[in-house]
Protein backbone atom coordinates (compact mmCIF):
# COMPACT_ATOMS: atom_id res chain seq x y z
CA UNK A 1 0.00 0.00 0.00
CA UNK A 2 2.47 2.41 0.80
CA UNK A 3 4.45 1.60 -2.38
CA UNK A 4 1.23 2.87 -4.46
CA UNK A 5 0.91 6.00 -2.43
CA UNK A 6 4.80 6.95 -2.83
CA UNK A 7 4.43 5.82 -6.72
CA UNK A 8 1.04 7.91 -7.09
CA UNK A 9 2.79 10.61 -5.52
CA UNK A 10 5.36 10.96 -7.06
CA UNK A 11 3.12 10.23 -10.98
CA UNK A 12 1.16 13.77 -9.53
CA UNK A 13 4.27 15.43 -8.99
CA UNK A 14 5.38 14.49 -12.27
CA UNK A 15 1.64 15.92 -13.91
CA UNK A 16 2.33 19.03 -12.00
CA UNK A 17 5.39 19.87 -12.90
CA UNK A 18 4.66 18.26 -16.54
CA UNK A 19 1.79 21.42 -16.43
CA UNK A 20 3.83 24.07 -14.95
CA UNK A 21 6.11 24.32 -17.66
CA UNK A 22 2.89 25.55 -20.06
CA UNK A 23 1.69 28.11 -17.75
CA UNK A 24 2.44 31.82 -18.54
CA UNK A 25 4.99 33.33 -17.23
CA UNK A 26 4.00 36.14 -14.55
CA UNK A 27 3.68 39.80 -16.27
CA UNK A 28 3.17 38.23 -19.39
CA UNK A 29 1.50 41.12 -21.61
CA UNK A 30 0.16 38.53 -23.97
CA UNK A 31 -1.26 35.98 -21.77
CA UNK A 32 -4.59 34.72 -22.13
CA UNK A 33 -5.49 36.16 -18.52
CA UNK A 34 -3.78 39.41 -19.18
CA UNK A 35 -5.86 40.34 -22.63
CA UNK A 36 -9.60 39.48 -21.82
CA UNK A 37 -11.11 41.47 -18.75
CA UNK A 38 -7.65 43.04 -17.06
CA UNK A 39 -7.07 45.64 -19.23
CA UNK A 40 -11.14 46.87 -19.18
CA UNK A 41 -10.31 46.97 -15.06
CA UNK A 42 -7.00 48.60 -15.44
CA UNK A 43 -8.25 51.36 -18.03
CA UNK A 44 -12.07 51.92 -17.05
CA UNK A 45 -12.19 50.70 -13.24
CA UNK A 46 -11.82 54.64 -12.47
CA UNK A 47 -14.78 56.23 -14.75
CA UNK A 48 -16.86 53.16 -13.96
CA UNK A 49 -16.60 53.09 -10.24
CA UNK A 50 -15.01 56.47 -9.47
CA UNK A 51 -12.51 54.55 -6.84
CA UNK A 52 -9.24 55.23 -7.53
CA UNK A 53 -8.15 51.73 -5.51
CA UNK A 54 -8.21 49.19 -8.63
CA UNK A 55 -8.03 46.40 -5.96
CA UNK A 56 -11.54 47.63 -4.32
CA UNK A 57 -12.94 48.20 -7.51
CA UNK A 58 -12.06 44.90 -8.73
CA UNK A 59 -12.68 43.20 -4.97
CA UNK A 60 -16.14 44.79 -4.60
CA UNK A 61 -17.76 45.91 -8.07
CA UNK A 62 -16.57 43.89 -10.86
CA UNK A 63 -16.50 40.60 -8.75
CA UNK A 64 -19.26 41.07 -6.27
CA UNK A 65 -20.68 38.06 -6.28
CA UNK A 66 -17.25 36.01 -5.41
CA UNK A 67 -16.95 38.33 -2.13
CA UNK A 68 -20.15 37.94 -1.38
CA UNK A 69 -19.48 33.87 -1.27
CA UNK A 70 -16.09 34.84 0.93
CA UNK A 71 -18.19 36.84 3.42
CA UNK A 72 -20.37 33.62 3.70
CA UNK A 73 -17.99 31.37 3.83
CA UNK A 74 -16.25 33.15 7.14
CA UNK A 75 -20.02 33.26 8.40
CA UNK A 76 -19.85 29.67 8.07
CA UNK A 77 -16.71 29.15 9.07
CA UNK A 78 -18.33 31.06 12.84
CA UNK A 79 -20.80 29.06 12.91
CA UNK A 80 -19.29 25.71 12.57
CA UNK A 81 -16.63 26.86 15.33
CA UNK A 82 -19.41 27.49 17.18
CA UNK A 83 -21.20 24.13 16.73
CA UNK A 84 -18.09 22.22 17.40
CA UNK A 85 -16.51 24.03 20.27
CA UNK A 86 -19.57 24.89 22.28
CA UNK A 87 -20.71 21.23 23.25
CA UNK A 88 -17.18 20.13 23.78
CA UNK A 89 -16.60 23.41 26.49
CA UNK A 90 -19.68 22.74 27.55
CA UNK A 91 -19.54 19.27 28.60
CA UNK A 92 -15.97 20.01 30.17
CA UNK A 93 -17.26 23.12 32.09
CA UNK A 94 -19.69 20.57 33.65
CA UNK A 95 -17.12 17.91 34.57
CA UNK A 96 -15.30 20.77 36.62
CA UNK A 97 -18.15 22.55 38.35
CA UNK A 98 -18.97 18.67 39.65
CA UNK A 99 -22.22 17.45 37.65
CA UNK A 100 -24.11 20.94 38.76
CA UNK A 101 -25.36 23.38 36.28
CA UNK B 1 -10.88 34.52 28.77
CA UNK B 2 -11.98 33.63 32.48
CA UNK B 3 -8.91 35.17 33.92
CA UNK B 4 -6.84 37.86 33.49
CA UNK B 5 -3.26 37.91 32.93
CA UNK B 6 -3.37 41.83 32.71
CA UNK B 7 -0.67 43.60 35.24
CA UNK B 8 -1.02 47.31 35.30
CA UNK B 9 1.48 48.01 32.88
CA UNK B 10 -0.89 45.77 29.96
CA UNK B 11 -3.72 47.67 31.33
CA UNK B 12 -2.44 51.69 31.18
CA UNK B 13 -1.07 50.53 27.47
CA UNK B 14 -4.52 48.78 26.76
CA UNK B 15 -6.46 51.81 27.59
CA UNK B 16 -3.69 53.86 25.35
CA UNK B 17 -3.50 51.52 22.23
CA UNK B 18 -6.99 50.61 21.71
CA UNK B 19 -9.18 53.53 20.88
CA UNK B 20 -6.72 54.40 18.24
CA UNK B 21 -6.76 50.79 17.31
CA UNK B 22 -10.66 50.78 16.93
CA UNK B 23 -10.26 54.63 14.99
CA UNK B 24 -7.84 53.08 12.72
CA UNK B 25 -10.24 50.22 11.96
CA UNK B 26 -13.08 52.59 11.24
CA UNK B 27 -10.40 54.45 8.71
CA UNK B 28 -9.84 51.60 6.60
CA UNK B 29 -13.37 50.95 6.33
CA UNK B 30 -14.31 54.29 5.05
CA UNK B 31 -10.91 55.14 3.54
CA UNK B 32 -11.14 51.52 1.52
CA UNK B 33 -12.17 52.50 -1.94
CA UNK B 34 -9.23 55.38 -1.68
CA UNK B 35 -6.30 53.31 -0.49
CA UNK B 36 -4.99 50.23 0.55
CA UNK B 37 -7.53 49.21 2.89
CA UNK B 38 -11.37 47.56 2.96
CA UNK B 39 -13.79 45.46 4.74
CA UNK B 40 -11.78 42.57 5.76
CA UNK B 41 -8.82 44.49 7.39
CA UNK B 42 -11.15 46.50 8.92
CA UNK B 43 -12.96 43.94 10.73
CA UNK B 44 -9.91 41.99 11.70
CA UNK B 45 -8.85 45.34 13.46
CA UNK B 46 -12.11 46.56 15.20
CA UNK B 47 -11.86 42.93 16.53
CA UNK B 48 -8.65 42.79 17.87
CA UNK B 49 -9.90 45.95 19.90
CA UNK B 50 -12.23 43.34 21.70
CA UNK B 51 -10.11 40.39 21.74
CA UNK B 52 -7.22 42.53 23.77
CA UNK B 53 -9.29 43.60 26.67
CA UNK B 54 -10.85 40.09 26.68
CA UNK B 55 -7.10 39.00 26.81
CA UNK B 56 -6.04 41.64 29.03
CA UNK B 57 -9.10 42.56 31.77
CA UNK B 58 -10.85 38.84 31.57
CA UNK B 59 -14.38 38.36 31.73
CA UNK B 60 -15.77 41.68 32.15
CA UNK B 61 -13.43 44.26 30.12
CA UNK B 62 -14.74 47.72 29.93
CA UNK B 63 -16.47 47.20 26.36
CA UNK B 64 -16.89 43.89 25.11
CA UNK B 65 -19.15 41.94 22.65
CA UNK B 66 -20.68 38.60 24.08
CA UNK B 67 -20.76 35.38 22.15
CA UNK B 68 -24.19 35.33 21.40
CA UNK B 69 -24.56 38.70 19.94
CA UNK B 70 -21.36 38.56 17.99
CA UNK B 71 -22.89 35.69 16.83
CA UNK B 72 -25.38 37.37 15.49
CA UNK B 73 -23.80 40.32 14.11
CA UNK B 74 -22.07 38.21 11.88
CA UNK B 75 -25.48 36.96 10.39
CA UNK B 76 -26.35 40.54 10.62
CA UNK B 77 -23.58 41.51 8.43
CA UNK B 78 -23.85 38.99 5.81
CA UNK B 79 -27.44 40.06 5.48
CA UNK B 80 -26.28 43.79 5.06
CA UNK B 81 -24.26 42.17 2.10
CA UNK B 82 -26.92 40.22 0.11
CA UNK B 83 -29.90 43.13 1.45
CA UNK B 84 -27.60 45.45 -1.28
CA UNK B 85 -27.74 42.79 -3.97
CA UNK B 86 -31.00 42.49 -3.45
CA UNK B 87 -32.32 46.25 -2.96
CA UNK B 88 -30.70 46.96 -6.69
CA UNK B 89 -32.79 44.17 -8.25
CA UNK B 90 -36.16 46.17 -6.81
CA UNK B 91 -35.04 49.04 -8.62
CA UNK B 92 -34.84 47.10 -11.65
CA UNK B 93 -31.17 46.30 -12.02
CA UNK B 94 -29.05 42.93 -11.69
CA UNK B 95 -27.86 41.59 -8.44
CA UNK B 96 -25.32 43.85 -7.06
CA UNK B 97 -25.82 46.49 -10.06
CA UNK B 98 -24.88 49.68 -8.20
CA UNK B 99 -25.62 51.85 -10.63
CA UNK B 100 -29.55 51.63 -10.43
CA UNK B 101 -29.75 52.86 -6.99
CA UNK B 102 -32.50 55.60 -7.09
CA UNK B 103 -30.01 58.43 -5.63
CA UNK B 104 -29.55 61.56 -7.36
CA UNK B 105 -25.33 62.20 -8.08
CA UNK B 106 -23.97 64.27 -10.24
CA UNK B 107 -21.82 60.87 -11.39
CA UNK B 108 -23.38 57.53 -11.94
CA UNK B 109 -20.20 56.29 -10.84
CA UNK B 110 -20.54 57.72 -7.44
CA UNK B 111 -23.31 55.39 -7.42
CA UNK B 112 -20.49 52.15 -7.69
CA UNK B 113 -18.62 53.48 -4.87
CA UNK B 114 -21.68 53.99 -2.20
CA UNK B 115 -22.86 50.51 -3.23
CA UNK B 116 -19.34 49.51 -2.43
CA UNK B 117 -19.00 51.02 0.71
CA UNK B 118 -22.23 49.65 1.79
CA UNK B 119 -21.13 46.12 1.00
CA UNK B 120 -18.05 46.92 2.67
CA UNK B 121 -19.88 47.72 6.20
CA UNK B 122 -21.80 44.46 5.63
CA UNK B 123 -18.43 42.64 5.13
CA UNK B 124 -16.82 44.45 8.59
CA UNK B 125 -19.40 43.51 10.82
CA UNK B 126 -19.21 40.17 9.59
CA UNK B 127 -15.40 39.54 9.78
CA UNK B 128 -15.26 41.17 13.06
CA UNK B 129 -18.07 39.16 15.05
CA UNK B 130 -16.92 35.85 13.05
CA UNK B 131 -13.26 36.34 15.14
CA UNK B 132 -15.17 37.25 18.30
CA UNK B 133 -17.24 34.39 18.03
CA UNK B 134 -13.77 31.89 17.48
CA UNK B 135 -12.37 33.59 20.01
CA UNK B 136 -15.20 33.20 22.89
CA UNK B 137 -15.64 30.04 21.36
CA UNK B 138 -11.73 28.97 22.04
CA UNK B 139 -11.47 30.68 25.35
CA UNK B 140 -14.38 28.99 27.76
CA UNK B 141 -17.61 28.89 26.02
CA UNK B 142 -20.10 28.93 29.17
CA UNK B 143 -21.03 32.52 28.37
CA UNK B 144 -21.98 31.19 24.60
CA UNK B 145 -25.29 31.19 23.26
Amino acid sequence: MKKISLVLIILMAGVYFYTAVGLPLIGDANSAPNTHVSPRYIEKSYEETASPNMVTATLADYRGYDTLGETTVIFIAGIATVMILRTAASKKYKEERGGEN
Amino acid sequence: MHRSFGSIILDTSFRVLVPFTLVYGIYVLVHGEYSPGGGFQAGALLAVGVVLARLVQGREPIFNIKGTTALILAGIGTFIYGAIGFSTMIFGGKFLEYGRFPIDLHDPAELHALGMLGIEIGVTICVMATIITIFDALTGGEDLL
